[in-house]
Parts: structure tokens; sequence; C-alpha cells
């Protein structure tokens, strides 16, 4: 028994004193919401120290699942195996109490405290008055265990993404988890980070350390670090095995079953055209009022796509508001057409601005007016819809809408019904119907992909495409670097507010974006 | 009750029987929820009123009779209502972008106080059909001026407006008495320190037929004119907007600031529009009776109305009636005065726990 582990304050390690990993099965998972399946006769293997991937699209039940393992759902039938016994896990706790832990898409750390405090604070058994020189010895014998380590005396709000990541793993295998489920781990990495972590947990795993199952949709990921998978569809499980046994296309053939996937549209041969959207010296500041932009320049042609890379909270997000009036510029000016342009209404009609948000119910709709009015919010104030300059007419609005709506096959139970009752992926068909159905000449989009499933991130993606190949310069943020390298002609990183590195897609490589990303 | 409206998913757009469907089911579940929370706040307050060892059936019977029951109550009912409608419309109007104006009564005051002191050197000496005109842009002025004010500070300053116009409820106040006590002092009228009378001529009078002044027709008039406003007009979609998602506003370009003050200042209008009537039509002067709450009660009406304009006069009646019985109720029952906002309170305060039912009926089942 190691020195680390005689003064664990976890409680036992199993019998022989090793941390081994514990595996989970889950047999005929079956959870019903009300008159909705979300997920139906389910059962998968994890075995100890495997590394596992769980693929699906959003709403194929992936989260139900794991949430029935945690206990946060009690699943309408089936039973929960860990190690080979069948286990009740009624809450969190209990999962705990197996050894089951989960690790967030988004940091579930304070921010304002240390690494030490995060994690001491985490145990379930912290004591009311924390002898801190004690818990420091503790984990620094911890942390000589583990194969990776992060600054524990450093406030988390100063740690990378990266380091934060680790740490939520090293809280997971503080608390003495030994079966570690990560709900999309990677999402907020550098490329370099992720294959740094995913290696790391690699590693664990073949030694029989612990057991991942990971949600992810990468296949990248899937081919590089796992060794097996289970897809599901619908709530089904539609295929398991070996991760070298299975193609990637056929991962995602079960993946997205039967549906029609649009046609990505293709690239047409770029030809350099005038500049129509500038963006010099754009400086502003973030809600704390610390620089957020830091003088970022930027040129995008007519017809082509300037993908701008980054890890989140680099500044993209303040750019994205800036250039659509959600924020101040403290400094510098947006030309459209060598002409300032002012993210006000006039301007955007003028120049034909448009934009696709992220999170496009958050950003870009009003939750609980009606789909229709809600595609209406480009033109409810010209005609036909507006007489007189002021009146709304009601037919000429709900007309256009059912037409957008029929066009872009939004489904909704009614034009009327409001848009937080119809699903994400039809939100922002609804959003796309309403900025790109007319004529474009600058588009300014944001990660427009987050949370889509298969077909819509397709046909977005080729609408996209599109309205490059139609001439308009767009401008994408997208923290998908995938997405970036795809539909690109030209990436632009982003790092602390800056933009110092602008390239070619085709002389470019994820290793030297990856490298601008973490600020080399 | 619209859970099994509301859940059809997968209908193809432009099925119109699912739409009016879905159309009925919300209309209903506006409807049932309020009514929901008042039956929810009657049957505590029977509690509160068995506690007390009174006969809850006594107290609703009389607030039948001392509200609705004969054509005086009514009469009585009716003119509390007016200024009921306008102060309710001073918060109705704010709600849709979003804002909570607590403040109406403060620019009810002052309006009140304005057209009062327009007035003054007017009287005997213009036609009352310019002074009663002149009153009317003064109050209406004035209050779109001080509600306005609270949406200035909050677009250009971010003070919250709920806190700023209540603090500027008390800073009205302030002036009313200053002026009142001070400059345009009435030495006639020692005991109740008032400005002096506008004159018997330039009261606006009741409507032909019934005893009821002109703020109600008015009131229900301009109910419907500012529901137009806000469901017609470019300026109301514009409004609606910034109201759902101030963010998606400006993403569209909208002059989200311009449509703050404005609408403030509409409200603002409104309230002093009270202020008018209770000056023009029932005190002939300004002072402290013009404080008498209106502006307060209003905000309990505009919520039970969901902040929608045409059904403000309803609940305003309604409303009216409460305040219109407390009289009969405390000499039948020896009730104390205090009784009546109890029964508001508790009005308030389960119509505010009752927003969280709204879409809840889908929770089980269709959409995830």
């Amino acid at each position: 028994m190691s020195a680390a582990e005689a003064i664990a304050p976890a409680p036992a390690v199993n019998g022989c004193g090793r941390r081994t990993a514990v595996g989970v099965e889950t047999v005929g998972m079956t959870k019903v919401f009300g008159s909705f399946t979300a997920l139906e006769d389910v059962s998968i293997t994890v075995r100890p120290g495997s590394f596992h991937a769980l693929l699906g699209e959003n709403g194929a039940g992936k989260s139900t699942l794991v949430k029935c393992i945690l206990g946060f759902y009690e699943p309408t039938r089936g039973t929960i195996r860990v190690d080979g016994k069948d286990v009740e896990v009624k809450n969190p706790r209990d999962a705990q109490l197996l050894k089951l832990g989960m690790v967030y898409q988004h940091f579930t750390l304070v921010p304002s405290l240390t690494g030490a405090e995060n994690l001491v604070i985490a145990r379930a058994d912290a004591p009311a008055i924390i002898d801190w020189r004690q818990e420091t010895k503790r984990l620094e014998a911890f942390f000589d265990e583990m194969p990776f380590r992060v600054p524990l005396d450093k406030p988390v709000s100063s740690l990378s993404a990266g380091e934060k990541q680790k740490l939520e793993i090293l809280k997971q295998l503080y608390l003495d988890q030994r079966f570690l489920i990560l709900d999309e781990p990677t999402s907020v990495l550098t490329p370099q980070e992720a294959d740094e972590i995913l290696g790391l947990l690699r590693g664990m795993t073949e030694r029989g350390e612990l057991s991942v199952l990971m949600i992810t949709h990468k296949f990248r990921e899937v081919t590089a670090f796992t060794e097996e998978v289970s897809i599901l569809r619908r709530g089904r499980m539609v295929g398991a095995g070996k991760v070298g046994q299975m193609s990637t296309d056929e991962m995602a053939r079960l993946m997205i079953g039967d549906q029609e996937i649009r046609e990505r549209a293709a690239r047409q041969p770029f030809n350099a055209r005038e500049t129509k959207l500038e963006l010099a010296a754009l400086c502003a500041i973030d809600d704390e009022g610390l620089p957020a932009l830091d003088r970022v320049n930027l040129k995008v042609a007519g017809g082509e796509i300037v993908g701008i890379a980054g890890v989140s909270g680099n500044g993209q997000s303040e750019l994205i508001e800036t250039l659509s009036g959600q924020r101040p510029l403290t400094d510098g000016r947006i030309v459209v057409r060598s002409q300032p342009f002012e993210p006000k209404r006039a301007d955007m009609d003028r120049f034909k601005v448009f934009g696709l948000p992220e999170e496009p119910l958050k950003n870009a709709t009003a939750p609980k007016m009606s789909v229709a009015e809600n595609i209406a919010l480009r033109s409810f104030d010209k005609p036909p819809i507006a007489g007189l300059g002021f009146w709304l007419k009601p037919s000429p609005l709900r007309k256009m809408a059912r037409e957008l709506i029929g066009r872009y096959r939004v489904k909704t139970t009614s034009p009327d019904a409001p848009i937080e009752t119809v699903s994400g992926g039809n939100v922002q068909r609804a959003v796309l119907a309403r900025e790109l159905s007319g004529d474009v000449d600058v588009l300014i989009v944001a990660n427009p992909c987050f949370g889509l499933d298969f077909a819509s991130v397709s046909e977005i993606r080729s609408q996209i495409m599109d309205q490059r190949n139609r001439g308009a310069a767009v401008l994408l943020v997208s923290e998908d670097l995938d997405e970036i390298l795809e539909l690109a002609d030209r990436v632009a990183v982003m790092s602390e507010g800056r933009i110092d590195y602008v390239a070619p897609i085709a002389e470019t490589d994820r290793t030297t974006i990856g490298r601008h990303m973490a600020g080399h | 009750m619209s859970d099994a409206v509301r859940d059809g998913t997968g209908l193809p757009a432009g099925a119109g029987m699912a739409e009016w469907r879905d159309r009925i089911g919300r209309s209903a579940e506006y409807l049932a929820i309020p009514l929901f929370a008042l039956i929810v706040s009657a049957a505590l307050f029977s509690l509160f009123l068995l506690a007390l060892g009174q006969s809850p059936g006594q107290f609703f019977q009389l607030l039948w009779v001392g509200g609705y029951g004969t054509s005086f109550s009514w009469q009585n009912t009716l003119v509390r209502s007016a200024p009921l409608i306008f102060t309710a419309l001073c918060v109705a109007i704010p709600a849709q972008l979003g804002l909570v104006i607590i403040g109406g009564e403060g620019a009810l005051v002052l309006g009140g106080l304005a057209a009062a002191v327009i007035a003054l050197p007017l009287a005997g000496t213009a036609p009352p059909a310019i002074v009663l005109f002149l009153m009317l842009v003064a109050a209406v002025g004035v209050g779109a001026v001080w509600i306005g004010l609270v949406g200035l500070l909050r677009y250009g300053r971010g003070v919250n407006e709920t806190i700023a116009s209540l603090l500027m409820f008390y800073i009205a106040i302030s002036i009313l008495n200053f002026v009142v006590e001070g400059p345009l002092r009435d030495p006639a009228s020692p005991n109740k320190p008032s400005t002096a009378s506008i004159g018997e001529a330039n009261m606006i009078g009741n409507v032909p037929g019934i005893d009821v002044h002109w703020g109600l027709p008015i009131g229900i008039l301009l109910c419907v004119l500012l529901y137009l406003l806000m469901s017609r007009t470019t300026f109301g979609f514009a409004a609606r907007v910034t109201g759902g998602n101030v963010r998606a506003a400006q993403g569209q370009g909208l002059p989200v600031g311009k449509l703050v003050v404005a609408a403030t200042a509409i409200a603002g209008g409104c309230a002093g529009l009270a202020g008018f009537f209770e000056v023009a039509a029932i005190h002939g002067k300004a002072n402290a009776s013009l404080i008498a709450g209106y502006g307060f009660s209003g905000i309990l009406v505009s919520f039970l109305a969901r902040h929608n304009p045409l059904a403000i006069p309803p609940v305003a009646i309604l409303f009216g009636g409460i305040a219109a019985a407390g009289g009969l109720v405390q000499r039948r029952m020896g009730l104390p005065d205090a009784t009546m906002v109890v029964l508001q309170g508790l009005i308030f305060v389960v119509l505010l726990a009752s927003e969280t039912l709204y879409g809840r009926f889908r929770i089980f089942g269709g959409k995830r």
C-alpha cells in the first residue's frame, strides 16, 4: 500500500491495496418520460480498465443513459452492474460510493478558490475545520501518484482551460472514483491539450487504474484513444464493438441511421474579390472591464470564409458581440465596403449584413415570441409587413413565416407556437430562414453547429458555403477546429484578444494552428 | 388543462386545426392560472378570517354587496377603477420590455400636482376647455418625464429601474409636500395643506347617464390603443423583442435605448393621466389625498392582467370593487381597515407564485 493511500482521506481501497478500475454494465436500461421514451433497452458493457466511447447525436439518449448510471434519474426498467454485481444507484451519492464519477463538459470548479481548496471541499467528509497544512501534505502525496499535476496554490480562475480540465479529472481521482464518465471533455481545449489529456487517461486505463466512458462526437478522438465504442440512436443501442474493427463511416452511419443528409455544398474555386468586411484595430472590454479585444485587424473578401479559431474565452464572443451591436467598441472601427459600419439596423440593412450567433435561442430569438414573429425579426419594419411605416400587418407576416417555415423545414406545431417550444435544430433553422433567405453580403457566424444533430450540421454548413459561393464575405468564429478546417478559405487564430496568425487553409495544419491557439 | 393540446408535435406547419388548438390552449392557460391564483388567495384569506373568528361567507357576501351589489356600489367601484387602469398601464407597458416599474404612484402624484399648478393662474380667465387641455398636457408631460427618467437611468447608467422608480416616488411626495405646504399653499385650508381649488368650472365632470367621471371610458380607450400599439405596430414589436431577449434585439440593430426610454415615458404619461383625473374630476386641487395607493394597487392589477392592456379594465374593476367594499366590511364586521390590504397582499403573493405554473403542463411527454 502506498504512502499516499495510507493517509488518503477517501475510504478504503480494495483488498489488495492497488487502485483498480471499476467495470460497469447496464442491462436493459429503459427510461420513459411521460409518453416519450428517451432510452429503450440499452445494454452496454464497460470492462474494467477499458476506454469506451459513447457515440450518438443530440437527443440520442447519451446523457439520459449516464444520468441513469450516476443516479440523477431513476431508470424505468433495467439494472446497473458494477464489477458484475447488481447495484442500486438511487442518487449521485450512491454512485460516488460505488466509485463512479463524472467530468462535465463545462467546469464545475469554484473559480475563486485554489486547486487545493477545490479538491478538499469536494470531499464528502471534509471536516468543518480544515487543517490546511496537513491537507496540503496529503495532496502532495496524492499528486506524486498521478501521471500529471496542476499548480495547487493558484486560484482556478488563473489556470488555463487544459489545466482546469486536468484538475476536474484529478478531483474525481482524488475522490477515489475508479470509473469516469467524461462528457465531451475536449471541447474547451486546444488540440494539443486534448491529445495530452486523453493520452494520459489512456495510460491510466492501460495500467488498469481506471475505466473511462467518454461521450463524444469527434471520430478522431474515438479512433485515436478509445478501445471500444457503443453507439446510440433515438434511445436505442444500434451498434457496439472494438474501435479497430469499425470504420468511422460505419460509425457515422449507425449514428444517423437512414436519415437523408443534404449533400454538402461544393466549394467553388475561390477568386479573390474586393474586401467587403474590414476590422480595423478593434478594441473592447469584457463584462469585468478587462481588455477582451486588443487591436483586432482582419479583412474578409467577398466569396471567402475566414475562420477564427481559438480556445473559447480568448475574445471570440466579445468580437461577435461588437460586430452585432451587443457590446460597444472602445476603439477601432468596422468598415464594410470601404464605408464605416455601425451595427445598427439601418447599416445592417444598407450593407446587407447578417448574422448567425451561437446558441440562437439565447442570442438570436425572443424565446416567448412565436416562431413566425421570430422569423420576422429582420423584416417586420419593412413592407409588405409594415404599412405606413409603423402599422404591423399580421397576415403578410404570417404568410412570409409560413413560406419560410416550409422552405427551411422548420418543424413546429404552428407558426404561433413560442419558439422556445421547438427543438434546437429547428430554432437554428428558423434563424437561418430569417438571416439567409434574403440577399446577403456580409455574414457573421459563431459556432453555428453547437449542439445540433448531424443532419442539421450538414445542412447549416452547406448553407454557409452557399453564401460564400454566391459572393458573400463570411466571418466564421468556431471552437470546433474541424469545422473551420472544413469550411474556411483562410484561418485566423485568436489568442488573448489578439489575432496574430492568419493563413490560407492550404498552407497550415492542425499543429500550427494549435500552437497559435496556445498563444505561441 | 392545455397539456394535451400543446403537446402535438410533428404536425406539418400550416395545419389549421392544430394552430387553433394551440392558440386556444395558450389563451386558456393565461385565463386559468390567474383565476386559479385568485381562488387560492380567497381560500387562504378565508383561513385568515377564520383565525380571527370571522365568517368568510359573510365577508365575501359583503364584498359583493359593497363592490357590485347596488348601483351606488358600482359607481363607487368604477370611480376607484379609473385610476387603477392608468397606473396598471404604467406597469404593463414597461413590462413588455422586461422592465419592472413600481413607482407609478410618484408619476400620479406629480401629474396631479402639475395639473393643479397649471390650472391655478388660468382659473377664471381662460375657457375651461383650454384649462382642462393644458392640465392634461401638463400631467401627461410631467408623468412621462418622471418615469422616462427612470428609463434613461436604466439605459444610460444601468440603474435598476425597480429601485429607481420606487425611490423617486419618495422624491415625488417630497415635491408635492413642499409645494402644497410652501409656495402654493391655500390659506383657506389650514388643516390639510392643499393648493387652491382649480374652480368648479374647470372640473371635468361625469359621463352623462352614470355618476362616473370621464377617466373610466378614457382609461378603457387608452387600454385598447396601447394594446394596438404593443401588438400591431413596429414600435410594439420592437419593444416586445427587446423585452423577450435584449441580446437578440441588439443583434437585430434595434434601438434598445430609445425603446426603453419611449416605453417608460408612455408609462409615466399614463400614471400622470391618473393624477390629472384625480385632480380634475375628484379633488379639484392637489393635496396629500393624491397619495391614495392607486399607483401601488396598479402593480397588482397589471400583474393579474399579465401585463395585457386589454385585461386591465376588468381586473381594475375587480380591485376597485375590493377597495369600494372596504368601508362596508369595516362597519359590518368590525374588521380593521388593513384587512383589505391583507387580501391584496395575499393575492399578489399567490399570483407571483403561480407564475411558475406556466408551461408546467407539458413537462411530461412531448418535447425534450
